[in-house]
Formats: structure tokens, C-alpha cells, sequence
């Protein structure tokens, strides 16, 4: 009998990754706030689906998601490697090799847009395919190291998923799913930034240009601020095309504490930020996450109604 | 000696077993997807030949039916 596996030198191949190494490529986080608004726009479509279609589409969804987030993974190993938040991921940290990253990613994101094709529509595949390119190729590769608006094009691919899901449902575009798209589209720039005003040094370790680094702290507080004040008016449309009293009770609450909690970030400067911690920064950071909840909750709510 | 057990060997079983239940469940997902489009494209058939290639089998008015 003969196995490979315990002679030390097939040891000193390649690391043996688990299962979790690999769930950890697809950015489980990330993907589950993708779940959530393409169930979102899949929701709020009008006419039914399938249950079981509907499903299924949920999951290529996800599942594109995930191979975007290999694929992120694969190409940006190297600065990975550089920051703390993102050190100890599988692939800088010697778990997985890159190349089984980047095998994943395509390999994922072609069964998924393939399964969503045949199980809902091509059009809804082909823009599932858009925004898995979007995120790998325009986001990952070229903008993300090059200009310190990366985000703010990047957050597209962020942003497709409910338009992704309507249309799994409907199987046509409409006003509604475009607006989701914009909410998140406006709501990815604030969000970002105040993560990057109290995680700056690692952007700068990584030589990310983010917003913080290239234009400094109080350009970064104005471009929070207009963005917050860019959302009133979206949140408002998508409310008066897609929503009812939940959605427009949601809409309200959420955006007066937003416009609150980013008018506090502005009117800080880093020393008064650097005293307490970055305590506005950091309750931005995290109101941004319960603002998306809110609204697609909201809309969630009443679809399934 | 041949090692009864190696660390490499449970998350390589761990990992096996992972890829087995997903490509189950892509087996099992392919199978539903299937048995709803067949389903779909019967009812969907069905309406074709009755309402573009025959008259309806009942009229919408009884009374009007009536010789």
C-alpha cells in the first residue's frame, strides 16, 4: 500500500486547505448582503415566480457573488498580505494557493450565470455576468489601485443585485430595480469611507488609493456628507415607485439619522476624531449597515405581503 | 509504519465529503429545475394547441351554447 500524503515531502507540495478556507474565498459576508437584496428585487417583482426557480436564482446570485469575491482574492493577494483587516484571509495567509482561488472564481461564476440562464432568463444571466465582471475585472484589476474613486464606480457591481433578481423574476427591466441599484450605488461611498477614516493606515500600507490618503481627511468628510444628502432624494423615489407606508416609514427614519450621523462626521476634523476613538466615524459606519437593512427590509416586507 | 491517522487526512475527508453534499445538492437543484420547466412548458403547451389551434372546449356563456 502506498499513500503519497505521508511521506513529508507531498506535504511540502502545497498547503492542504479545508472546506471553511474555501467558503472564506467566496466573502460569505459580503454575499450575504447580496442574498439579501436580490431577494429584495425578486420579492418586489410583480407576477410570481416559481418558489423552487425563484430559489434557485437566489442561489446563482450568491454564487456569482462568491466567485467575484475569489476572484477578488486571487488578484489582490499582494496587498492583502499588507493589511491587518485582510492579512489573515486564505489565500495570503498560505491556505490556499492562488491559483485554486482563481480556478474557483471561474469556475463558480460560470456554472452560476450558466444555471441562472437556464433556470430564469438570459438576461438576467447576462447581467449576473456583467456585474461578476464588473467587480473582478473594471473593480478589482483596474480601478482599485488607480484612482480614489474605485469605490464610488466599483460600488456598481455592489449595487446590481436587486435588478438582478427582478429581472430572474420578471424577466424585463423596469424603474423600480433601477432605483434599488442607485440606493446602493449612493450608499457604497459614505459607507466605505468612514470604514477608511479609521482604518487609514491600512490603505496607506497597501498603497489603496482610497479617498483618505489621496485627497486627506476633510475632502473626505465633505464627499460623506454629499453623498448622504444624494441619498434623501433616491431613497424618496424608490419609496414613491416601489414602496408603500412600511418602505416610506423606513425611508424617513433612516435617512434623517443618516444625514444626522454623516452632518457629525463633517463637522469633525481628524484631531477631534483621533481623540474619542473615531466614535462618529465608527456609529456611521455602523448605521450605514442598519440604512441598507432598513430600506430593503422594508421592501422585503412589503413584497412578501 | 504506516500513521492510522494524520491530521491531513480528517480535512481532507472533511473536504471530500463538502464537495460530495454540493454536487448532491447541484444534482438535486438540476432535477427540480428540470421537473418545473417540463411542467411549465406542458401547461404552456396545452394553452397553445387549445387556444390558438381549436375553439374552446366550453363556452364562457352556457346559455349561449344552448342549440
Amino acid at each position: 500500500m502506498t499513500d503519497a500524503t505521508l511521506h513529508p515531502a507531498a506535504e511540502a507540495q502545497g498547503p492542504e486547505a479545508s472546506l471553511g478556507d474555501y467558503w472564506a474565498l467566496l466573502k460569505p459576508r459580503v454575499m450575504s448582503l447580496v442574498v439579501f437584496t436580490a431577494l429584495a428585487g425578486l420579492v418586489a417583482a410583480p407576477g410570481g415566480v416559481h418558489p423552487l426557480i425563484g430559489a434557485v436564482a437566489i442561489l446563482c446570485i450568491a454564487v456569482g457573488a462568491g466567485a467575484s469575491g475569489a476572484l477578488n482574492m486571487w488578484w489582490d493577494a499582494d496587498i492583502d498580505r499588507l493589511m491587518r483587516r485582510t492579512r489573515a484571509r486564505p489565500v495570503p495567509a498560505g491556505r490556499v494557493e492562488p491559483g485554486e482561488a482563481l480556478g474557483l472564481g471561474v469556475g463558480l461564476s460560470l456554472l452560476a450565470v450558466m444555471m441562472l440562464g437556464l433556470a430564469a432568463n438570459w438576461l438576467a444571466a447576462g447581467l449576473l455576468l456583467f456585474t461578476i465582471l464588473f467587480y473582478a475585472v473594471v473593480y478589482t484589476m483596474w480601478l482599485k489601485r488607480r484612482t480614489p474613486q474605485n469605490i464610488v464606480v466599483g460600488g456598481l457591481a455592489g449595487a446590481l443585485p436587486p435588478l438582478v433578481g427582478w429581472v430572474a423574476a420578471t424577466g424585463t427591466l423596469a424603474w423600480a430595480p433601477v432605483l434599488m441599484v442607485l440606493l446602493i450605488f449612493l450608499w457604497t461611498p459614505p459607507h466605505f469611507w468612514a470604514l477608511a477614516l479609521f482604518v487609514r493606515g491600512d490603505y496607506g500600507r497597501a498603497g489603496v488609493p482610497m479617498l483618505t490618503e489621496t485627497h486627506g481627511d476633510r475632502a473626505t468628510r465633505r464627499q460623506i456628507l454629499l453623498y448622504a444628502a444624494l441619498l434623501v432624494p433616491a431613497a424618496g423615489a424608490l419609496a414613491w415607485v416601489a414602496g408603500g407606508p412600511v418602505t416610506w416609514a423606513a425611508a424617513s427614519g433612516l435617512n434623517a439619522l443618516f444625514a444626522l450621523a454623516a452632518l457629525r462626521v463633517w463637522r469633525r476634523d481628524a484631531a477631534a476624531a483621533e481623540a474619542d476613538g473615531w466614535t462618529a466615524e465608527r456609529a456611521l459606519f455602523r448605521l450605514s449597515l442598519f440604512y441598507l437593512a432598513g430600506h430593503f427590509g422594508a421592501l422585503l416586507l412589503e413584497g412578501l405581503a | 509504519m504506516i500513521q492510522v491517522e494524520h491530521e491531513i487526512h480528517g480535512r481532507r475527508r472533511g473536504r471530500n465529503l463538502g464537495v460530495g453534499v454540493l454536487l448532491g445538492m447541484l444534482v438535486a437543484i438540476t432535477f427540480g429545475v428540470t421537473v418545473v420547466k417540463v411542467t411549465q412548458l406542458g401547461a404552456a403547451g396545452a394553452f397553445a394547441q387549445g387556444g390558438m389551434a381549436m375553439e374552446p372546449a366550453t363556452s364562457p356563456d352556457p346559455a349561449a351554447a344552448t342549440p
